[in-house]
Formats: C-alpha cells, structure tokens, sequence
C-alpha cells in the first residue's frame, strides 16, 4: 500500500499527490513515469512523474480527471493509500545521458500543454540542476487551468505561458507561441520537448519540422503492464513499431505516426463513456 | 474392474462452460480418485517418473490415493513439487509422465495429472500445509520473478534455511500463471493463490510492484545484501508478424488480451479495465497461448476461428486442450496464415487477408514446413485478431546488468545449474529457454536452488 501523503488541487479537475513510494523515489529520474492502482478493482492508470524526493521518499504527480478512474483517485485523500504503485517506468531522457559539456552549449526549449506541464517539470529542474539554462512554453485552455506556473518559473530562464481564449499570458496555442519565439523574436533554439496531448505534440511536430527544429515528444499511448509485455502501447516511429513503454516513452517527433496513435488513443472511448456514466449515477 | 479403462472425470457440459469463467474440469472425488488410482500397477521400476521433469516419486503419491492416505500423498507431492495443483492441471501429461506409463501400451495411461490436482487440492480443502519452515541460517537470497520457475527456486531456498525475498514486477504474484493461463483452466482464488500462499507458509517474502532494472537493479541487490540472486523473469515479450494493418485497432497480442481478462478481470463489468471484443475473432497460432485465447474471447461472446499454418497433428498445444476448444465450439482453418489485416475508416479491424499453406520438407525442428501455396489469397470478415505467435524474454534485466551474458534471441545463458556468466547469479525458466511449460520452469528453479545453496555454502568454508 502506498501512502498519499499531500495532496493539493492545482485547477479544476487537476491535482497533485505526493506519494510514498521510496524505492521509486530513489531511482527516478526525468522523463519516467509511474502505473498506479487506486483499488482492488481498479485498472492500471499511467502517469509521469512529476517530481521525486529521494529523501522523503516521495514521488509527487499531477492528474487531470478524465474518466472513471482518475476520478475515482480524485475522490481520495491525504493519508489515503493507493493499492499499487510501480515505477520508475520507461527509459530515462535522453539529455539525461549526454555530456553535460555538450549540452550547455544547447539551448532547450520545452513546450508543455495543459497537465503537459508536470512532465516538464522534473526534466527543466535537472537542466537548472546541472546549471543548465532553458525556456518553457506553458499552454493551457484558459487562466485557470494554468498549472505550477510558479514551479516551471523557477527552473527556466524565460517562462512564456498562453492561453487558448486569450484570458492569460500570450492569446493563442502553443504552436503560435513556438513561431511567435522562433520568427517573429528571433529566438534559436537546438532542440525542443513537447509534452501535452497527443494533439497538440502532433502540431508541435508538424511546427518545428518547418523550422528543422530537432523535437521530443512523450507519447502517451493506452497501456497495460508497461513493462513491454503485452504490446497495448506500440506506436509507429520512423516506419517501425515500437513499445512505448519500454522503448520509449520520449520518441522523435519528427518520425512518430501520430494520426495512428491518435486513432488508437480512441480503442476504448465508448465503454469508458458507458463506465464513467456509471460512476456519475452511483 | 477394468484396469486398463482411465476412470472419467467430470466437467462442466460444453454449452454450459462456453458462456462463463468457472474451471472447465471438476476434478475427482475422493472415490473417484481411490478407483483411478487403484489402477495404478506401482511399478518397481516405474516408466513414469523419469516422464516428470522434477521426478516426483509417482507410484508413491499414487499408492497413498490408492489407500485413502490424501495427507500422506500431498506431502510425498510436496518433496518435489511445490505446485501441485497447477502441475497437476497445465502439465502437458500425454507428452511426460503419462506418455511412459506402462499401462499406456495397453490401454489408458493411469491419470497422474488429474491424481496430483487432487492430493493438491484435498489438502488446500482440508486447510493443510505441506512442507515446514527450515530453521534460518541468516543468508539471504533474491528471486527475480514469482513465475514456476521463481517460486520453486525460492521455495527450495527457504526449504534450506534461506532468508527469500521474491521481487516482481506485477502487482499480483504468480507469473504467466495468474496473468496469461485462464481462470477457467487454472483458477486464481482456488488454486494459485493457495499454492502461492504455502511459500509464505515458508517464510518467502513477496515485494510486488518492483521492476528490476527500474526500480532496483541486480548490483543495487548486491549492495542491499542478497547473497545470491535468481532471475525468473520469464518470456514475457510478445512477438507480431510484421504484416501490414497490425497496429489497427482490435489487433491484440494474446498477452494483451489475457492480461486484461485474467490480470484485470476485464470480464467483469466491476473491474475498470476495459476490453473489447467484436462479434468475429480470429486467433492466429496454434499453442497453448492461442487456445487460451480463442476460448477466453469465445466467453466474452464471439465466434472465433484459430488459424494454424500447419495441420491439427502438428498443434502445439495440450491435447486436452484443443479437444476442450473444439467441443466449446471454436473453429479451426489449418494450413492457413495470414498476410494482411484489413480496416474501416475509423481503423477498427474489419478483414483479414490470408494464403494457403501445404507441408513440404521436414525443417530443423523435425516438422513439416509450411510452404506458401500460389494464388490462395482469401479473405474473411473479421472484428477482432489476437496474435498468439510466442514471446521471448524481456531484455530488461539483461541490459541493465553488466556482464550477464544473453544470445540472440535475448535468452539469458545459463548452464544445467543455472548459473550464469554472473558471479552469484543464477537463472531458469523461460527466461533462459524461451518460453517453454510450467514444469520445466520449474525444474529449473529447483536445480538453480541447489547450485545457490552450493555456491553460498563454499563461500563460508
Ligand atoms: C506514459 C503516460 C504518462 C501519462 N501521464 C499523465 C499525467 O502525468 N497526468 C495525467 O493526468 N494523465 C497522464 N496520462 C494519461 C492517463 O494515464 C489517462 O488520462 C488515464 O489513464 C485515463 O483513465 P480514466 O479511467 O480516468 O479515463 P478513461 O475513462 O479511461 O479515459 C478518458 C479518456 O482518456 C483517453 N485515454 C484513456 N487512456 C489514456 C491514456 N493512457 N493516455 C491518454 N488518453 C487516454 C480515453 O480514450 C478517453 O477519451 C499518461 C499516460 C501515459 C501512457
Ligand atoms: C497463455 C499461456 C498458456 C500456457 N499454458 C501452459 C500450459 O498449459 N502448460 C504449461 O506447462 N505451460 C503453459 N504455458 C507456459 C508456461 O506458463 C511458462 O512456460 C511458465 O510460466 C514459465 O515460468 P517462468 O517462471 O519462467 O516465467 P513466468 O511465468 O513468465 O514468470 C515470470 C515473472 O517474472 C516477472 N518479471 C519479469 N521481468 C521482471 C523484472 N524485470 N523484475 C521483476 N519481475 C519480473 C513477470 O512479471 C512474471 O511474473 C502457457 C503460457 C501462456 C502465456
Ligand atoms: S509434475 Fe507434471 S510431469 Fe510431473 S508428474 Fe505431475 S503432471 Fe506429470
Ligand atoms: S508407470 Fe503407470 S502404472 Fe507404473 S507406477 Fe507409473 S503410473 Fe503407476
Ligand atoms: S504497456 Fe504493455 S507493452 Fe507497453
């Protein structure tokens, strides 16, 4: 059983928990994610690590209730345990391996859309760590569903939010933002991370192509055990298929069929809609 | 009476089990169970148990049914074997122990797989606990996996005074066995469980949820004081045919499948996990694997076909499988394979493309292969395809552990004792064969156990 030992509500529908889970804590690192269970009957629900202690031993993630299950770890409280929790899952980002030379010469620009944000976090505190500067996009529908923009502030150097409806910070999607940066300011960038919907990583994609902007995406396919054993998450990238789980799940942009990760995002959309009916009934 | 007739066994009528999740086979009752084994000849030299990968003393178990001693057969059971309610159920019987009976040459093999489930599971009734609680000898050992091979090797460990802790990946012990082998041929509440509860019994501890090379590596284990390690980590990759429209929605791996009704109990509506079935399922391959498959999804109320490129003599699964599979109502298309999935708009499945095969030259294996027979193109209307095609081991552990050598099929090497290119470390099962049976996973673990103990004792000479 896994404590929940804080939890806070960052926007409607959206919150945080810290929870304990020590021997993940320990060996976390950026671009990882997590499998929780919330109960006995509950299904295996993926989510990224949004930060880790590894002194406390706790690992800290942020989720947007969507369906029945997010709802159902919605509903739970501090000092509530989760069933299951498992982790550090799928591989590490990749700068987390690169000479730390090569990469102060880069400049990293990370885009991050509505609870995209989390994600982004760890990896933009490692580049501050290691004295490293980078700039953030936050994207968000409107002001109140901007989240940790105070967190993200504090590990980048420029911190550019927008809004789809204007309420916030820039008016227009993230996609507008990256061009507004890269022509209208001039700015260069060597490489971008997206992390968001599979929607908008897609037109992240399709944007920096045009630019030749190198770009990392996390997918986020449906998954089961991701521990590479049963296949749910395979996504096609440059041409071949692979497991998001284990290969992945930071994969190039550039060369990922994202209208096929799309399509089977949706595999499970009716019954869900029939399950959450239920939940809302009882 | 007739020592040569096998007494019947009773099951669950066909039109019946076909619609539900409940054990297809019912078992013995006691007088059942006395009568099949009285038939047993208690052969000096008995042909059966070199039949057995773990040489379980087959007469004497046998014997003790015979005159209604079920305790003492359970613990004669338990000298070799530490699960013998799952053995006696998935063992491939009419290629081991049953194949060499002697009374096979004249008639019907004595029952022993249908004999073991029953001292297995007349003690579990009967709240018995077989095997003791060694005194400790203050070493400590790690078992990587709670498959066959890892209880076994850790049940043997904690036989011998060792301090065992299993780490596995799931959140539910019990390896292919409670995520891949049907409730409906090996129940999880009945039968796993209780088997998997007598190693706590034994003093091993279980830590789910940990993923070696992830959240814990084999040095790090080193460094938290295991003495030893075994890796059981199994073949738990699934493989794909690599034809066109295979990522397109309602193509599965049969493991995803599998996992999501027997892990996930996705049968039942009260579990979150969803699953899918359209009303036709094509199950492609022709094993154990694709049985479980085809009959699982038979059960959640499609009409299924399994597609097999050689014929029904060369089908790799149980017998008593198949003909389970085919009196629900599962149908078969042999010599067929299949060379394009097919899709709607929205990329949900819709056909499946697939050629003809006719047997030509025996190949290395000593079976016929299939070769492709010219314009034999044909396709069907199908919602749903389950890829059943094998797995091999998962190259986590392996790449994540500095000088443990694999070969090119990702097996870790080990020799007949396990040990691999690791100092103190050991491995068997499927991780090392490729996937293979319970028993032989199990076997392993239990030779692997002893090379451990071996290996720790030197050390402290
Ligand atoms: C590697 C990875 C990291 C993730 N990180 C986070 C995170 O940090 N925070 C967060 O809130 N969510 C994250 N997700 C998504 C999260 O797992 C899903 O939102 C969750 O499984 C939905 O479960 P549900 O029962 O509440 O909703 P459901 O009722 O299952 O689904 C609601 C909607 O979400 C879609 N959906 C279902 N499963 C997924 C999925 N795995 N990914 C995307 N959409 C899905 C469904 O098609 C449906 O439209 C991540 C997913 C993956 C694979
Ligand atoms: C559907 C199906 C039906 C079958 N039917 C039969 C049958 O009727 N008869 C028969 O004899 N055999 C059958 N088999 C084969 C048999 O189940 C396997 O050969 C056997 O389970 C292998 O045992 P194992 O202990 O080596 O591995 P597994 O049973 O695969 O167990 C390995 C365990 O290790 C865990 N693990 C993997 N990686 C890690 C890691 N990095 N860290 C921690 N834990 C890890 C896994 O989660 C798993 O629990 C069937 C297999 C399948 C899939
Ligand atoms: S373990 Fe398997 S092979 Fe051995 S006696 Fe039992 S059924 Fe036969
Ligand atoms: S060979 Fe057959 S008859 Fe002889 S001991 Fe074994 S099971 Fe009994
Ligand atoms: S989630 Fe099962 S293989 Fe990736």
């Amino acid at each position: 059983m896994y404590k929940i030992v804080k939890k806070e509500v960052l926007a409607p529908n959206i919150f945080s928990m810290d929870i304990e889970a020590p021997r993940v804590a320990k060996s976390a690192q950026p671009g990882q994610f997590v499998i929780i269970i919330d109960n006995e009957k509950g299904e295996r629900v993926p989510l990224t690590i949004c930060d880790y202690d590894a002194q406390k031993g706790t690992v800290q993630i942020v989720v947007q209730a969507m369906g029945k299950s997010t709802k159902d770890m919605a509903a739970m409280e501090e000092g509530d345990y989760f069933k299951d929790f498992v982790g550090p899952l799928g591989k590490a980002s990749e700068f987390v391996h690169m000479d730390l030379e090569e990469l102060r010469k880069q400049r990293f620009l990370f885009v991050a859309g509505g609870v995209g944000a989390a994600p982004v976090y760890p990896q933009a505190r490692w580049f501050h760590e290691n004295g490293i500067k980078c700039d953030i996009i936050l994207g968000a529908k409107n002001k109140e569903l901007v989240i940790l923009e105070d967190k993200l502030a504090s590990v980048s150097e420029n911190l550019y939010v927008c809004t789809d409806d204007g309420s916030y910070g820039f008016h227009g999607l993230v996609t507008a933002y990256i061009e507004e940066l890269v022509v209208n300011q001039g700015k260069k960038y060597d490489h971008v991370v997206a992390i968001g919907p599979m929607i908008m990583m897609k037109f992240v994609a399709l944007t920096t192509k045009k630019y030749n902007l190198p770009t990392t995406v996390s997918l986020n396919p449906i998954m089961v055990d991701g521990t590479g054993m049963c296949g749910a998450c395979r996504v096609t990238v440059d041409g071949k298929t692979q497991f998001a789980c284990v290969h992945g799940p930071e994969f190039d942009g550039h060369v990922v069929d994202f209208d096929e990760a799309l399509k089977r995002q949706t595999q499970y959309k009716d019954i869900e809609v029939v399950k959450d009916c239920k939940l809302e009934e009882a | 009476m007739d020592r040569f007739t096998r007494v019947p066994i009773s099951e669950q009528p066909a039109e019946i089990r076909n619609r539900n999740f409940e054990e297809v086979c019912l078992g013995y009752t006691e007088e059942e169970a006395m009568k099949e084994a009285a038939r047993c000849l208690r052969c000096k030299k008995p042909q059966c148990r070199p039949g057995c990968p773990v040489d379980i003393d087959i007469p004497d178990f046998i014997g003790c049914i015979a005159d209604g001693k079920f305790r003492e057969a359970a613990q004669s059971l338990a000298v070799y074997t530490s699960l013998p309610a799952v053995c006696g159920r998935v063992c491939p019987q009419e290629t081991q122990c049953e194949a060499t009976c002697i009374l096979g040459k004249k008639g019907d093999p004595i029952a022993i797989g249908k004999l073991e489930r029953f001292a297995a599971d007349w003690a579990e009734r009967n709240d018995i606990h077989v095997g003791e609680c060694a005194l400790k000898n203050g070493h400590k050992v790690a078992v990587i996996g709670s498959g066959p091979a890892g209880v076994s090797c850790a049940g043997e460990m904690a036989k011998k005074g060792y301090i065992v802790t299993i780490f596995e990946a799931l959140h539910e012990p019990g390896g292919v066995l409670v995520y891949g082998i049907p409730e409906f041929r090996l129940p999880l509440d009945g039968v796993v469980r209780p088997e998997l509860e007598n190693l706590k019994h034994l003093g091993v501890e279980i830590e789910t949820n940990v993923i070696v090379g992830r959240t814990i590596t084999i040095d790090e284990m080193f460094e938290e004081g295991y003495e030893a390690i075994f890796i059981g980590s199994g073949a738990g990759l699934p493989k794909f045919m690599n034809i066109p429209g295979e990522n397109y929605n309602g193509v599965f791996s049969a493991n995803e499948f599998l996992t999501r009704t027997n892990l996930m109990k996705a049968f039942d509506p009260e579990y979150a996990t969803p699953i899918k079935v359209g009303a036709r399922t094509a199950v492609i391959g022709g094993g154990n694997v694709a049985m479980d498959s085809a009959r699982t999804a038979l059960r959640l109320g499609s009409d299924v076909t399994v597609i097999y490129r050689r014929t029904m003599d060369e089908l790799p699964a149980r017998v008593e499988e198949v003909h389970h599979a085919i009196e629900e109502g599962i149908k078969f298309e042999f010599l067929t394979s299949p060379i394009e999935i097919h899709a709607d708009e929205n990329a949900w499945v819709n056909g499946l493309t697939c050629v003809r095969m006719e047997l030509g030259e025996p190949d290395e294996s000593g079976r016929r292969r299939p070769i492709v027979m010219d314009n034999s193109e044909f396709t069907i209307p199908v919602d749903t395809v389950i890829m059943a095609l094998g797995t091999s081991p998962n190259p986590l552990i392996a790449s994540t552990t500095e000088g443990l050598d694999t070969n090119k099929w990702e097996c870790i090497i080990a020799d007949d004792q396990g040990q691999t290119s690791r100092e103190g470390v050991f491995a068997g099962g499927d991780a090392v064969t490729g996937a293979a049976t319970v028993i032989l996973a199990m076997g392993a673990g239990k030779e692997a156990a002893a090379a451990m103990d071996e290996y720790i004792q030197n050390k402290y000479k």
